[in-house]
């Protein structure tokens, strides 16, 4: 059962992230008084880059890439095979380096720029990521994701500082402004492309897929707040990503200090004082 | 009909112009124009882009920066010269540090003239240069060679 | 027994011949096959006793133990005379309150307890000789060609290779003794030797730096050995008996003071705050011997101890403030592990971090807490070596320890960047063994009372963990302008300890659930009593990962062929091939990349800052829990 899940996570993912690209896109586009592209153009923008030449700095930051993307594929069907929370946390951030270091094989500028603050926005999210899936365990006490989605506690009631952490995170792993600082989905930045700078066609390419599959992952792992009513965590995970779209139209980007530094600080008060309560509730319980 | 002609990414290069294209061209971003209903995007990387839209003409100072971008941006690709600079050095064409319009460098595909281009024409231009992406395209698959030459001999004549 | 006695024994010899030889290719030789023997007895030894439980072995303390006492007081008399040399008081003081109390033990009041069971053999000991045996003799073997190398680069300095190979034997004796000594004081005998020697060898290059810091490592060792030696009088008057066996099982406040005391002890060897300082400093010693004693195999003394008194530990105030310093060292260390660009200093801060983890895990004391903390130590030990002798090799090939230096390394020397990728993604990379590790704390923790803390110090702290090495990372894979290539000089015999240390480091996250369902968990049982078993789906998905990683780079095969290659964006600029391009007013600049260090916020200065008194107060209030439970005694 699990690995059927895994299977269609594998072959739905980039289906369902590109659809949700493309409605990103028309709805920031909306947002902005436009008439927006079609529904479809991400996976037109996917065609395109498959039909292109292949263009290297060097080699090996497509092997890089291609680690990525099989990676991130990896720990979302873990995931969704209902396996080790941790586990697939740690293949997401291993994922992540790769990414990094795909980056940093091209000895670019700005890709080099883009690397150090993906680097920094990988340490500015594991913590929350960690936190809120330790304070899974404690409502529910278990690590694996199927016992978790599969409980009837509302653990959105107990962990909503952790969610919260977690949403504020969510906007840089979905490389929304303002945090979108290590790339972006937007035509100008500062830093040419940041880390995709030096990626071109199918390479481009792949990371537009692994980026699918992370949205529906991270979108995933919202669900798990609030798996006991699959009804309500479709309708909040809708609302959770118009939100995002909102604050991505409204917000200008910030410098990265504050990124890291806001987003450790809401992880630590948050996050503290949610698994702190936790805790005690727990004590109180036994 | 491939993705290519429902996808193209831009990359926009002001070589020497007087600013008033490139208003034009970013024009056509907003809601008036919309270009993205096509699927078009601005983006700031060479190596990203399908199509390079020029603005502007050559001089000593820009002439390498506009041929190392050529170089870098994969194939297939086409070059739409926008304003009267662009394609022949327009209303500078006489100054002393004006080489021309960009053809003495770098093979152009679409013209669109006028000074300053309006930004329907300037549509109209990258349209017709998906055609030509598409069979550039086409082209590359059959393995036929599609870059023309680049005019190096002007290169070189700029270079002394 | 026999196998213990040889081990303790046979590197004694060989240091003895070592002192003798004069000849380079004769001591290579002779470490070449000593180190063979060492490493090809503990793995005997491992096949001997691994299903045995654990073996004691009763030796008649009277000749051996005055034995102990006289070179005791030998090696005081030698500090003394190093204190005078150099005019360094403490070191003078802190030595003769330490002979006072050790002439008062042995004279006033020891002669009550005669210990018999003074050696033993169990599951954990046996992990320890192999660390030792296969990657110390390992380091040994590097040491040769490298300090052949050293003083090629260094003809200023005095060749005093002679005494440095006499006393990295010296050192895997006392290692050796330590590991399997049940006696208290036998241990704490070869505890006071792995301060010498390492004393000793951070001022292998007698220069003033080098003086300076060996005294700030003697000196926290020293009172580190003072509570050792205080641990002892008190379980000598109090009729603890000397037997560590005994005591653990005992448990009580008989223990506790004793465990307090050792851990402490613990602490300054392992360099934890606010005693780090000291590990860092010892980084002018030679490569090696920062491999063998900083990383792999001294500082794991101090957590050795601390995980044989865990269960003593367990649920205590001082425990808790004992895993408290582990645990802020780790954070706080890590954080500065960031700010660093010298490579030596970078690995030294992370194995204080990682040291402090391990003595975390053994602080909390419980089950799950200790099955992380052993697995810390194994894979620790194998990537830092690693990680060391690469840096080392790097060097001496490219002339900087900087960083910033090993920029593109992976052009210049493939197969060193590649085996020092290898290590580095053991120390923070799923599915290699430290991740293991770490995950397996992380859920020791949340079961533990009050461990919500733990949590939260570290997944912060392996955030930090990931910064810093996945920059070093993209340092050397970053695929700069054509250079020479400096990889043609290295050595065999390094290239041989390079390769088999980058081997093991793959063979123990294959093997790790052999190790642990095999020594790790059988140990546990016997201390514990009880066994969880890891989940074996975990398992199997850690293995799929490996094989991933190990078969994904063949895809750089095809990503070789129909590639076009163009020079990295540069806003337009035409670089040259060595990436230079002409600036403003015609000026030829080259590119040049940097990473980020973040000193301001994460700089050695300030976090010291706060580091160091922190955990000041906290060993405080373990001392004064542990006063007042005494007194209550
Ligand atoms: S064509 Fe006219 S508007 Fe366009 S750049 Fe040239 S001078 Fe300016």
């Amino acid at each position: 059962m699990s690995i059927i899940y895994a299977l269609l996570f594998l072959l739905l993912a980039p289906v369902a992230g590109g659809l949700i690209a493309g409605i990103d896109r028309r709805i920031t586009a909306r947002m902005q008084g436009r008439v927006g592209p079609p529904i479809l153009q991400a996976f037109y923008d996917l065609g395109k880059l498959f039909e292109k030449e292949k263009v290297v700095v060097t080699n090996s930051q497509n092997f890089y890439v291609l680690c990525y993307l099989v990676f991130i594929a990896l720990s979302g069907a873990l995931f969704f095979g209902g396996g080790d929370i941790l586990l697939v946390i740690f293949a997401f951030t291993l994922a992540h380096v790769f990414l990094v270091l795909g980056a940093y094989a091209s000895n670019s500028p700005y890709s080099h720029v883009g690397a150090e603050r993906e680097l920094i926005q990988l340490m500015a999210c594991e913590p929350i990521i960690i936190l809120a899936a330790v304070g899974m365990y404690m409502v529910t006490k278990s690590f694996y994701v199927a016992d978790i989605a599969a409980s009837n506690i509302p653990l959105i009631v107990f962990l909503p500082g952790l969610f919260a952490g977690f949403l504020y995170i969510l906007t840089m792993k979905l490389r929304k402004s303002p945090f979108d600082l290590s790339t972006s989905h937007h035509a100008h930045q500062e830093l040419v492309k940041g880390v995709t700078t030096e990626f071109s066609g199918p390479t481009l390419g792949c990371i537009e897929i692994a980026h699918w599959y992370e949205a529906i992952f991270l979108l995933g792992f919202v669900y798990l707040f609030f798996s006991w009513s699959p009804v309500i965590a479709v309708i909040a995970i809708i609302i959770i990503y118009v939100f995002e779209i909102l604050i991505d139209n409204t917000f200008a980007r910030v410098k990265w200090p504050l990124a890291l530094k806001s987003s450790w600080l809401v992880t630590a008060v948050l996050g503290i004082l949610n698994l702190a309560a936790l805790y005690i509730i727990g004590g109180f319980l036994k | 009909m491939t993705y290519l002609s429902k996808s193209p990414w831009l990359l926009h290069y002001n070589a020497s112009s007087c600013n008033g294209c490139d208003i034009e061209i970013l024009a056509c971003l907003t809601p008036m124009y919309d270009v993205e209903r096509f699927g078009i995007i601005n983006t700031g990387n060479p190596k990203h882009a399908d199509i390079f839209v020029v603005t502007g003409s050559i001089n000593e100072e820009n002439k390498d920066v506009l041929v190392n971008l050529y170089e870098q941006i994969p194939d297939p690709k086409v070059v739409v010269a926008i304003g009267i600079c662009a394609a022949s050095g327009g209303v500078f064409r006489e100054c002393y540090n004006v080489m021309g319009g960009i053809d003495k460098l770098i093979p152009v595909d679409v013209y669109v003239p006028g000074c300053a281009a309006r930004p329907e024409s300037i549509i109209d231009g990258i349209v017709k240069s998906l055609g030509i992406l598409e069979e550039k395209r086409t082209a590359m698959v059959k393995g036929i060679p599609v870059k023309p030459e680049m005019n190096t001999a002007v290169r070189e004549a700029g270079t002394e | 027994m026999d196998l213990l006695f040889f081990l303790i024994l046979f590197p004694f010899i060989a240091a003895i011949v070592l002192l003798i030889i004069k000849s380079d290719n004769v001591r290579g030789a002779v470490v070449g096959v000593s180190a063979l023997l060492i490493a090809a007895v503990s793995v005997w030894l491992l096949a001997a006793y691994a299903t045995s439980g654990t073996v004691f072995f009763p030796v008649s303390p009277e000749p051996m133990g005055e034995m102990m006492f006289l070179i005791g007081m030998g090696i005081a008399l030698f500090i003394l005379y190093m204190g005078v040399r150099y005019k360094n008081y403490i070191a003078i003081a802190l030595t003769i309150i330490q002979s006072a109390l050790m002439v008062y033990f042995e004279f006033g009041i020891s002669h009550g307890v005669v210990p018999e069971n003074n050696f033993f053999v169990d599951q954990f000991t046996i992990i320890m000789a192999l660390i030792i045996g296969v990657i110390g003799s390992l380091i040994c073997v590097y040491a040769v060609s490298y300090m052949k190398d050293f003083h090629k680069h260094h003809p200023e300095l005095k060749d005093r290779r002679r005494t440095f190979f006499f006393i990295m034997f010296i050192f895997l004796t006392a290692m050796f003794g330590l590991v399997f000594a049940n006696n208290l004081a036998w241990l704490f005998f070869f505890w006071e030797i792995t301060t010498l020697s390492s004393f000793l060898l951070i001022g292998y290059t007698q220069t003033d730096e080098a003086m300076k810091n060996s005294f700030l490592a003697l000196n926290m060792n020293l009172l580190g050995g003072l509570a050792f030696a205080g641990a002892l009088i008190w379980l000598a008057s109090t009729g603890g008996g000397m037997e560590l066996d005994k005591l653990i099982a005992t448990g009580g406040i008989i223990a506790l003071v004793p465990a307090v005391l050792i851990s402490f002890a613990g602490i300054t060897k392992s360099a934890q705050f606010p005693f780090s300082s000291w590990l860092v400093g010892a980084m002018i010693a030679p490569t090696p011997v920062s491999a063998l004693l900083h990383s792999s195999t001294m500082v794991k003394a101090g957590v050795y101890v601390m995980v044989r008194f865990a269960p003593v530990l367990q649920g205590t105030t001082p425990g808790y403030m004992i895993a408290l310093v582990g645990g802020f060292t780790f954070l706080l260390a890590s954080a500065i592990a960031i700010s660093q660009s010298n490579a030596k200093k970078v690995l030294a801060y992370s194995t204080i971090a990682n040291l402090g983890l391990i003595v975390a895990c053994a602080g909390i004391g419980t089950y799950e807490a200790i099955w992380a903390a052993i697995l810390l130590i194994v894979f620790h030990a194998v990537s830092k070596s690693l990680l060391f002798l690469c840096v080392g090799t790097v060097e001496h090939q490219i002339g900087s320890r900087d960083i910033e230096d090993m920029n593109g390394l992976i052009t210049r020397m493939p197969k060193v960047a590649v085996m020092m990728l290898i290590g580095m993604a053991g120390m923070f990379l799923a599915p290699f063994g430290m991740l293991i590790s770490k995950w397996a704390a992380i859920r020791a923790f949340i079961d533990a009372p009050y461990g919500v803390i733990f949590v939260v110090i570290l997944a912060f702290g392996s955030a930090l963990t990931v910064f810093f090495w996945a920059k070093w990372m993209g340092r050397l894979i970053s695929v700069p302008p054509p250079a020479e290539d400096a990889e043609r000089r290295v050595s065999p015999t390094e290239w041989l300890v390079l390769s088999f240390l980058a081997g093991l480091m793959v063979l123990t996250t294959v093997l790790f659930p052999l190790i642990s369902s095999y020594l790790v968990e059988p140990w546990l049982l016997t201390i514990y009593g009880h066994v969880t078993l890891l989940a074996q789906e975990n398992v199997v998905i850690m293995l799929i990962m490996l094989f991933l990683l190990m078969v994904l780079p063949i895809s750089m095969l095809y990503y070789r062929k129909d590639h076009r290659q163009v020079k990295p964006y540069m806003g337009g600029m035409t670089t040259t091939s060595r990436m230079h391009f002409t600036g403003s007013i015609g000026i030829d600049r080259e590119v040049t990349l940097g990473n980020y260090y973040l000193e301001s916020y994460f700089g050695e200065q300030k976090m010291s800052k706060i580091g160091i008194p922190l955990c000041v107060v906290l060993l405080a209030i373990m001392f004064a829990g542990v006063a007042v439970a005494g007194l209550m005694h």
